[in-house]
C-alpha cells in the first residue's frame, strides 16, 4: 500500500508499531506533492524543511515511547497535514488567497493550529482558497485556480478547494478548512472526500482571518469519517481567546462511531430536491437515502419552508459582516500598501482598490450598501429577521427527527471558468449548504457515488453540538458502501480507481 | 430597481475602494441583479419576527482580569509596510502649516 493513501488512523497505527517512520511518511507526502501538484495546484505555500524538522521530532518521540513503553502518545504524532491559508501559522506566510496579504507572516498561531501542533502533526503547507474564503470554486484565489483531482478541467469547489483537492489527490492525509456558507462541505463533495462543519461555537476561531463572524467555522477534510471524528476531538473545545467559543465538554467522537443506526429518525427535507438539481446527483443521493433505510434508519419527509430564502439572506448578511471585517486592510499595519499615497484616505482607497480582487470588492460593495443609511432596515435587518425563520424551520424539523439527510451540492464539479462571469450562478452552488451556517448547526458531507466519473456528496445535518450523531450516521453509511475507497487516478488523467481493483 | 452610477460611486466612497470606470459599470449591473434577487425577502411578513444577529445564547462573556504576556512589539511591527521606531507610519491626516 502507498503511504500517501493511508488514512490518519491507519498511518498512526503504523507509526506506533514502528513499521513506518514519520520522516518516511512526510517524505512520501512531499514526493507526492512534487509529482502531482503541478497539475492540481492545491498549495499556495509549501513548508518542506519545517515538515521534516517536525517529522524528525516525532520520530524521536516515538523511539523514546518504544523504549519506555509509553502508550499515551499525542494523536497526530508524525501525521502530515495541510492548512487552509486563512488560518494563521506563526512565521509561515498566510495570504487568504489575496494580494493584499502577500508576504504577511503571522506573529502567532491560530488556536486550531496550536492544537494540531500539540497533537504532534506535521505541517506540509498552506492550501489555496478563494480570496478571503469568498467563493465556491477556488477560482477567486488571486494566485491561481486549484484543479479537481478527478478531472483537471473542473473546479474542486470552494472556498476550501485547496484543502479538499490536497486530501483527494493524496498530497496530505488530512486538512483543515473553513465553512461560512458551505466552504468545507461543498468542496469535499466535489472532490470525493469527507468534509465536516462543526456547530458554531464548537471550535475556536482565534487566528482565523475573519470573513463573516456570525457564520465562520473551522472544519476538517479527511479521507474517511473516523479521521474527521479524530480531528474534531482535537480541535474542538473552549478557548478564552474566542468569546464565541462555547465552554461545553468535548465528547470522544471516535468512540461515538458505530455502524449501528437502526431506529434512528432521518428527515429528508423536500426543499433540498428542487429545480436546478442535476438529475444524476438526485438519483445518486436518493440511492444513498435508500441505503440508510436498509441500515435500519427511519426516513421521514420534513419541510424547511424558508429554504429558498437562505441564498438572499446569506448574500446580504455575509457581505455586510465582511465589509466590516475587511475594513482592517488599509495598508497601515500589514500587507499591501499603495505606493506614493500622500494622504490617508487615498492610501486606504488605493491600497484596497489594488489589493482586493473582483469578488471581494463586489461583496464589500454589497455589504456596505446593505448596511448604509436608508437601506439597513430593508436589506440587513430584513435578512436578520428571515434568518430567524430559517432557524425556526430547523428547530421544528429536529423536534421530529434526529438528523437530516440531503445532497451537499446541486451539481457535480463544474468546468473551470463556467460560472466566473455570473456571480448569481456561482452563488447557487451553495444553495444546500448555506442554511446550516445561518442556523449555526453542524453538518458533514460524505462521498455517496459518482455521476460521469465525478464524485457526489451526501450531506447529514445535525442539531447544535450534536456532531456525534452526524458522525455516526455518516460512518454507518460510509462503512456499508465502497465510495471512500475510490481514489482519483492522476497519473493517467481521470477516472475512478477503486482501491484493490 | 437598478443602482445609479452615483449610488455605486457613493458606496465605493463609503467602502474606501478606488474603482476603475470599468469596475463601476460592472458593479452597477451585477449589484443591481443581486439586489433584485434579494427583493424576494420583501414578500415575507416579518413584522413580529425578532432579528438573529448570532446563534449562540452566550452574552457578556467575561474572563479573569489577569496580566499575561502580549505579542512582542517587534513581531507586531514586523509586517508594517512603513514604520519608525515603535510606530506605524501613515501619510499626514492633518494639514501641515506652510
Amino acid at each position: 500500500m502507498e503511504l500517501t493513501s493511508l488514512t490518519i488512523l491507519e498511518a498512526g497505527r503504523l507509526l506506533r508499531r514502528g513499521e513506518v517512520s514519520a520522516v518516511e511518511l512526510t517524505e512520501s507526502a512531499l514526493d507526492r506533492i512534487v509529482a502531482v501538484d503541478n497539475q492540481v495546484r492545491a498549495f499556495l505555500t509549501l513548508t518542506p524543511e519545517f515538515a521534516l524538522e517536525q517529522a524528525r521530532a516525532a520520530d524521536e518521540r516515538l523511539a523514546a515511547a518504544r523504549r519506555s513503553g509509553e502508550e499515551d502518545l499525542p494523536a497526530l504524532l508524525g501525521i502530515p497535514m495541510a492548512i487552509k491559508d486563512v488560518l494563521c501559522t506563526e512565521g509561515v506566510p498566510t495570504t487568504c488567497g489575496s494580494r493584499i496579504l502577500e508576504g504577511f507572516l503571522p506573529p502567532y498561531d491560530a488556536t486550531v493550529v496550536e492544537r494540531l501542533e500539540r497533537a504532534g502533526y506535521v505541517l506540509l503547507g498552506k492550501t489555496n482558497t478563494d480570496e478571503f474564503a469568498m467563493g465556491s470554486s477556488t477560482e477567486n484565489s488571486a494566485y491561481f485556480p486549484t484543479r479537481n483531482p478527478w478531472d483537471l478541467s473542473r473546479v474542486p469547489g470552494g472556498s476550501s478547494g485547496g484543502s479538499a483537492a490536497a486530501v483527494a489527490a493524496h498530497e496530505a492525509l488530512g486538512a483543515l478548512g473553513t465553512d461560512t456558507g458551505g466552504s468545507v462541505r461543498q468542496p469535499a463533495a466535489l472532490c470525493g472526500v469527507v468534509g465536516l462543519k462543526p456547530t458554531y461555537g464548537r471550535v475556536s476561531r482565534y487566528g482565523l482571518v475573519a470573513f463573516a463572524s456570525s457564520l465562520d467555522q473551522v472544519g476538517t477534510l479527511t479521507r474517511d469519517v473516523a479521521d474527521s471524528a479524530l480531528l474534531l476531538s482535537i480541535i474542538a473545545g473552549h478557548d478564552v481567546r474566542d468569546s464565541t467559543c462555547v465552554d461545553l465538554p468535548v465528547p470522544s467522537y471516535l468512540e461515538a462511531l458505530s455502524p449501528e443506526i437502526a431506529g434512528l429518525r432521518i428527515g429528508v427535507p423536500e426543499e433540498y430536491f428542487g429545480p436546478g438539481m442535476d438529475p444524476g446527483v438526485e438519483a445518486t443521493v436518493r440511492q444513498a437515502l435508500r441505503q440508510l433505510e436498509t441500515l435500519g434508519a427511519q426516513l421521514e419527509p420534513v419541510s424547511l419552508p424558508h429554504t429558498s430564502y437562505a441564498l438572499p439572506v446569506y448574500y446580504l448578511i455575509a457581505p455586510a459582516e465582511a465589509s466590516s471585517n475587511l475594513a482592517r486592510y488599509d495598508g497601515v499595519k500589514y500587507g499591501h500598501a499603495a505606493p506614493g499615497a500622500d494622504e490617508l484616505w487615498e492610501l486606504y482607497k488605493r491600497t484596497r482598490g489594488e489589493g482586493f480582487g473582483a469578488e471581494v470588492k463586489r461583496r464589500t460593495m454589497l455589504g456596505t450598501y446593505a448596511l448604509s443609511a436608508g437601506y439597513y432596515d430593508a436589506f440587513y435587518l430584513k435578512a436578520q429577521k428571515v434568518r430567524t425563520l430559517i432557524r425556526q424551520d430547523f428547530d421544528r424539523a429536529f423536534e421530529k427527527v434526529d438528523v437530516l439527510a440531503a445532497p451537499t451540492s446541486p451539481t457535480v464539479a463544474f468546468p473551470i471558468g463556467a460560472r466566473v462571469e455570473d456571480p448569481l450562478q456561482m452563488y447557487l452552488s451553495d444553495i444546500y449548504t448555506l442554511s446550516l451556517n445561518l442556523a449555526g448547526l453542524c453538518g458533514i458531507s460524505v462521498p455517496c457515488g459518482f455521476v460521469d466519473g465525478l464524485p457526489v456528496g451526501l450531506q447529514i445535518l445535525g442539531r447544535a453540538f450534536d456532531e456525534a450523531t452526524i458522525l455516526r450516521v455518516a460512518y454507518a453509511y460510509e462503512q456499508s458502501t465502497p465510495w471512500h475507497t475510490c481514489h482519483p487516478n492522476l497519473s493517467v488523467g481521470q477516472g475512478v480507481d477503486p482501491a484493490g481493483s | 430597481m437598478p443602482l445609479t452610477r452615483q449610488e455605486v460611486e457613493h458606496i465605493a466612497e463609503l467602502a474606501k475602494l478606488a474603482l476603475s470606470q470599468e469596475e463601476i459599470e460592472r458593479f452597477q449591473e451585477q449589484l443591481s441583479a443581486i439586489l433584485d434577487y434579494a427583493a424576494v425577502l420583501q414578500r415575507l411578513d416579518t413584522e413580529a419576527i425578532p432579528p438573529t444577529a448570532q446563534v449562540i445564547e452566550l452574552r457578556n462573556v467575561m474572563r479573569a482580569d489577569e496580566v499575561s504576556p502580549s505579542l512582542p512589539v517587534e513581531d507586531v511591527l514586523g509586517n508594517a509596510p512603513s514604520r519608525r521606531d515603535s510606530f506605524f507610519c501613515v501619510p499626514p491626516v492633518i494639514e501641515v502649516a506652510p
